[in-house]
């Protein structure tokens, strides 16, 4: 699982730094997004990866061996809210982009 | 926990939050009533400030009431954020209040009404600044930082054209970056420490098994290379001059203190976590620090001289304050550190002034004046002021203001240049003096530092001195200069106060040497936030 989860992290990662040095507005969007859900699954990793297990107190059992670390899980909950907003105020900024220089590429010219 | 005075930490950013709050609610018809909270709230927040300054005045360098923590909530230290406001944050809250209460009033005559939101994004960007000086823990930071970064993207967008989306553009995506940096790193730190309390930081960072040390080390050099982005350290700095040249004037004099929140953490960060320790990794590692920033101090200064428009040269400027205080940052020793918070203070205020002032310069010059003087055709920049909003009476227009203008140009040009009698030069003779006094015999980077803060400051005077002849001999019109008394107002008290520290420097610089001392010594950080078991295990490990 971890492999896969590692793998996985990575993968988004490349993606997106190789998005993100693009030329094209829409290109780095993408690949801004990408990075934004490889550092949401990699700070959710960070509080090990735990099966079965949930981070919230339940029926009174109190053993913390039973819970997986609920930090990581808040941290990733602001980390997600946080990064769709500016991914969203970003797109608002590429479209008026757009709309002033007639074209998608970043320096906005050919 | 039951006076007002014990909840005092959390006002810099309750009072904003508030205040962006209320005008938002209110319609843009009751103009002056926005107006008049949004100035209010500001002028309350100058009055927070310096009650959280006042009482750290007087009392000696050991005291722990120099320290004051505020957990949230009242959780148990290593499990709630908590607010700590020592010297360094107390002051540096009270630049961030000053300077807005500076631009703020700037703003009314003009960009005001550019948009609907100035003044709610504006007390963001204030409180997102104070939130990131004040908070204790590295995630609050980082949300503090978004807070500010989101206000600011608002801010730089003011005004609006096809430059400033444009330079937003670049802005946006390095800052977003930055941002997932930090947040890689502090999910290392706290992978591994299981802690994002600095406090708690300082504390458990010696006992980390050696296998897991590399990857704290990644996550630390991650997190200087966060902040040195923001700090403006060459290479990572080429998108400041870009955007700060095309922001509406208010805007940029802000942003002089926007590279200041990655010097201050920084200056924090690398003392508190590293104090137990001769050697930093990247980015809070001292030498890094030092030569990146006698290359950016290089680099600004470069970049001054090959300016061709004011607001470009200014923002080269910011680039010189940075490269300055980065590398008597990573000099180190008390003295010396104590002189970079003083020229801090004094370029962030010189520097905003300058923004303001060339607001007004560049609206009264002959139209096309720089394409004239410079070859500035070739870029094709002409068409930036295409949605600026008309001139709207507020105050008196007042007279002689072409001498106005003249002077506090020149006095900018000598607070940034560092010349003798202001206090740029007290600023800089400060730094230099401790460096030379620190050891007998001066190294190479004592000289080096010597070197290029003196050969910077003559490339300020000879791009400033350029400028300044270019623009009042050459091209301004003569009686076309309009200044409203809301205008004028905030630069000259910007000056006064850069002047007033000249006279009296004494006081301030012992306040700073208490600041820098106090940031020399996690242990009583630690002792304030933490209590004193935690102290007694941090100096139980050090002795060791």
């Amino acid at each position: 699982m971890e492999l896969v989860l590692a793998i996985a992290i990575g993968v988004l990662t490349a993606s997106g730094v190789y998005l993100i040095l693009r030329p094209r507005t829409f290109q780095v969007i993408i690949g801004l997004s990408l990075i934004s859900y490889a550092v949401n699954l990699f700070i959710f990793s960070m509080g090990r990866l735990r099966i079965d297990a949930a981070p919230v107190i339940t029926h009174g059992n109190t053993d913390p061996s039973a819970y997986t670390d609920p930090v990581p899980q808040a941290l990733v909950l602001t980390a997600i809210v946080i990064g769709f907003a500016m991914t969203a105020l970003f797109l608002v900024v590429m479209l008026a982009a757009r709309g002033f220089t007639g074209t998608d590429h970043v320096d906005g010219r050919d | 926990m039951t006076g007002i005075s014990d909840h005092l930490v959390i006002l810099p950013i309750l009072l904003p939050l508030a205040t962006a709050i209320l005008v938002t609610l209110i319609d843009d018809r009751y103009r002056m009533l926005r107006i008049g909270i949004s100035l209010g709230a500001t002028a309350l927040l100058v009055g927070v400030a310096l009650l959280l300054v006042v009482p750290t005045i007087q009392v000696g360098p050991s005291d722990t009431e120099l320290i004051k923590s505020y957990p949230l909530g009242n959780w148990p230290m290593p499990f709630g954020i908590v607010l700590v406001a020592d010297r360094l944050s107390a002051l540096m809250v009270l630049v961030t209040s000053i300077l807005g209460m500076a631009t703020l009033t700037f703003s009314l005559s003009r960009w005001y009404t550019a948009g609907a939101h100035f003044p709610a994004i504006f007390q963001l960007l204030l409180m997102g600044l104070n939130g990131a000086f004040l908070t204790g823990d590295l995630f609050n930071l980082f949300v503090f930082f978004e807070v500010m970064l989101a206000a600011s993207y608002g801010l730089l967008l003011h005004g609006s054209g096809t430059a400033r989306v444009k330079a937003a553009l670049h802005y946006i995506a390095v800052n977003l970056v930055a941002s997932f940096l930090f947040l890689i790193s502090a999910a290392l730190i706290y992978g591994v420490t299981g802690t994002l309390n600095m406090a708690d930081l300082v504390v458990r960072i010696p006992q980390i098994a050696a296998a897991d040390r590399p990857l704290l080390d990644a996550g630390l050099g991650l997190l200087g290379l966060t902040f040195l982005i923001k700090a403006g350290m060459w290479p990572i700095s080429f998108w400041l001059p870009g955007a700060y040249s095309v922001a509406a004037a208010p805007v940029a004099a802000m942003f002089a203190i926007m590279t200041k929140v990655g010097v201050y953490a920084l200056l924090r960060l690398s003392y508190l976590l590293f104090a137990a320790e001769a050697e930093g990794v990247l980015g809070f590692n001292h030498t890094v620090l030092f030569i990146g920033g006698i290359v950016t101090l290089a680099f600004g200064a470069i970049g001054v001289l090959s300016s061709q428009t004011s607001m470009r040269l200014a923002s080269y400027l910011v680039l010189v304050s940075s490269g300055t205080l980065l590398a008597t940052i990573g000099y180190g020793g008390v003295n010396v550190l104590s002189g970079a918070l003083f020229y801090l203070v004094i370029s962030t205020f010189a520097i905003a002034a300058l923004f303001l002032l060339i607001e007004i310069i560049e609206r009264s010059r002959i139209v096309g004046a720089d394409v004239l003087a410079v070859t500035m055709e070739a870029y094709g920049e002409g068409d930036e002021d295409e949605n600026e909003p008309e001139h709207e009476e507020a105050g008196l227009v007042i007279p002689a203001s072409t001498a106005f203008l003249g002077i506090s140009f020149g006095i900018c040009c000598l607070l940034l240049a560092g010349l003798p009698p202001l206090s740029g030069f007290l600023a800089k003779f400060a730094i230099l003096s401790s460096v030379l006094e620190g050891s007998v015999e001066p190294g190479a980077s004592a000289w080096w530092l010597m070197g290029t803060l003196i050969v910077s400051g003559l490339a300020v005077l000879i791009a400033m001195a350029r400028s300044g002849i270019n623009i009042f001999w050459a091209t301004l019109e003569p009686g076309a200069v309009t200044a409203r008394l809301s205008e004028v107002a905030p630069i000259v008290v910007l000056l006064v106060l850069c002047i007033a520290i000249g006279i009296l420097p004494a006081p301030i610089l012992a306040y700073m040497e208490g600041a820098a001392t106090l940031v020399n010594v996690p242990g009583l950080y630690v002792l304030e936030v933490m209590g004193p078991e935690a102290a007694a295990t941090l100096a139980r490990e050090t002795a060791q």
